[in-house]
């Protein structure tokens, strides 16, 4: 076979693959040694680096702004996760029926999916205004008289959590539709047989058989929620008083804010152990839950 | 409702005077429909070059990914070599670290290059994507060998069989990559919040948070800025509905 033997094949594997491979290694590789090299340093990247040992990773543990913003980052993903999960399935389920409408619905809920960060944030800091943002005069109408949402310390992650949820609802809502979708329709029509009522039938057949990919959306949507940083920077930066400071924010402030390069590297590496250490724990416990079939 | 209402309002907003935007119960339908803030945003601050500098580098990424990916893809897919599947984990190990992990030497690098305040630090690193790699080598898989084997018979080369078989089998899988990288590269705000501080070089998303810095009370004009930074992608979205849905539904990845 021509090109496939000898010195012909070597020519043409470095030709596809080098452009890609070179880049990768300079512009991820190197990068993710260089980080972790970096994080027994201290470099404010006027003076030369100067090496000192694990010093960032204890000043790290002493340091009360990194409890605050991993408490924060906690708090955040214990509110978001389990509302844009319950949400999602719930819209998933609705929107799979034959409902009227239905192609509406699913691009009103998709389109703060695209939309930026920067964008959505925006809208939403305008939307919480306590003095004239409709939050509020919603709230009033109701009778109720509405917290100032982002200038209060105990507010403002709740509306960070409301924010994130409303964009991402249609992201999580589209995998379950997608695993929806991959349930066969023939045992549904067994549990009718079997006289099952709609709860049952969503108990026994849906929620086992979507396990797979409430599996997978938990996993994804963990990991993206511990790097949580556009809104916070847009809505909060961070405030008030450092209530919404999460561990990107803190990885940004000490990197690009205070020059502390290597303390920064340090921090990006705990959050590195805490997704991979999680995620760990997650696909081992996974088999207690998770049928795949077959 | 709850979905909409948000865009609802700041379509309204953008297209208000001042006066009207604090009086509540909101005016939902202004009674001056006016463009001036599209006008006023502008005059003060350069939305078209933020504009043109989102399509540059959006483009220019999605092309290069889905280049260097297909190129990569193909070794990775369809020709054997020693050390094949070792090269191979270690692009996928790298798409566990996050992206902050890399970011700051990134940044370091970018500025020993000279490249802040470039095209090249918001476009070449972003051009090298496991993840591409990855979801393009899964679709060529499933192309069958007889197919390549008969061409070589013939006496195609490597290059023809990835460009007149491969590549084409694999649209949708390349655009699915394509709608994915665009999307991704739109929407990002870190990197070019870190590299970028020339006001002349910033994408949309860096340039509508600048201009919120700058105009904090200044909502219709915030409104009609966000209502521009919207409508491309929205656009892209209409035009490539199924491969959006699809590429989040395979990828499960987002911005």
């Amino acid at each position: 076979m021509v090109g496939n033997t000898g010195w012909k094949k070597f020519a043409v594997i470095s030709i596809f693959l080098l452009p890609n491979l070179a880049g990768f290694l300079f512009f991820i590789g190197i990068p993710i040694i260089s980080s972790f090299v970096l994080s027994f340093t201290s470099w404010d990247l006027l003076s030369p680096p100067q090496f000192v040992g694990v010093d960032n990773y204890i000043n790290l543990l002493r340091d009360p702004s990194f409890f605050n913003a991993l408490t924060n980052t906690l708090l955040f993903i214990a509110g978001y996760l389990p509302t844009v999960m319950v949400l999602a399935l719930i819209v998933a389920l609705l929107l799979n029926r034959r409902l009227r409408f239905r192609v509406f619905f699913r691009a009103a809920y998709f389109v703060p999916v695209i939309t930026s960060w920067v964008a959505v944030a925006l809208i939403w800091k305008w939307m919480f205004n306590p003095s004239y943002g409709l939050v509020n005069y919603f709230l009033s109408l109701i009778g109720i008289n509405g917290p100032a949402w982002l200038q209060d310390p105990s507010w403002a992650m709740p509306s960070i959590i409301i924010t994130s949820v409303w964009k991402d609802i249609g992201f999580v809502m589209v995998i379950f539709l997608a695993g929806l979708q991959g349930i066969p329709e023939n045992y549904y029509e067994a549990a009718d047989i079997d006289g099952a009522n709609g709860w049952q039938k969503f108990r026994y057949v849906t929620l086992p058989l979507l396990a797979p990919t409430t599996f997978f959306v938990l996993v994804i949507s963990l990991i993206n929620s511990f790097q949580v940083f556009d809104q916070v920077m847009i809505m909060t930066e961070g405030g008030p008083a450092g209530a919404t400071t999460v561990m990107v924010q803190e990885i940004y402030n000490h990197a690009f804010r205070y020059f502390q390069m290597g303390y920064a590297s340090a921090l990006s590496w705990v959050l590195f152990a805490l997704i991979f250490v999680v995620t760990f724990i997650q696909m081992r416990w996974q088999k207690r839950w998770v049928d795949y079939g077959k | 409702m709850i979905m909409i209402v948000p865009f609802l309002w700041m379509i309204s907003t953008s297209l208000k005077s001042k006066g009207a935007t604090m009086v509540l119960p909101p005016q939902w339908i202004p009674d001056e429909i006016s463009l001036d803030n599209y006008i006023r945003v502008a005059e003060v601050f350069p939305v078209e070059k933020f504009l043109l500098n989102s399509i540059i580098v959006a483009v220019f990424t999605t092309v290069g990914q889905l280049l260097l990916c297909s190129m990569a893809a193909y070794v990775f897919a369809r020709i054997q070599f020693k050390g094949r599947e070792t090269l191979f984990l270690l692009y996928l190990a790298t798409l566990m670290v996050p992206t902050q992990v890399t970011m700051i030497p990134q940044f370091i690098l970018m500025k020993y290059l000279g490249w802040l305040d470039t095209y090249q630090a918001l476009i070449v690193p972003g051009v090298f994507s496991a993840f591409g790699t990855f979801l393009l080598r899964q679709s060529f898989l499933t192309i069958p060998k007889s197919l390549e084997e008969a061409a070589f018979i013939d006496g195609a080369s490597h290059f023809r069989v990835y460009w007149q078989i491969i590549l084409p089998l694999a649209k949708p899988a390349l655009a699915t990559l394509a709608v994915f990288s665009f999307m991704q590269s739109w929407n990002n705000f870190l990197w070019p919040l870190i590299i970028i501080s020339d006001r002349n070089m910033m994408t949309l998303p860096l340039g509508l948070s600048m201009l919120h810095g700058r105009w904090e009370t200044d909502w219709n004009l915030m409104m009609a800025g966000v209502v521009i930074s919207v409508i491309p992608i929205l656009s892209v979205y209409l035009f490539a509905q199924k491969y959006f849905i699809r590429g989040i539904t395979l990828s499960g990845l987002k911005e």
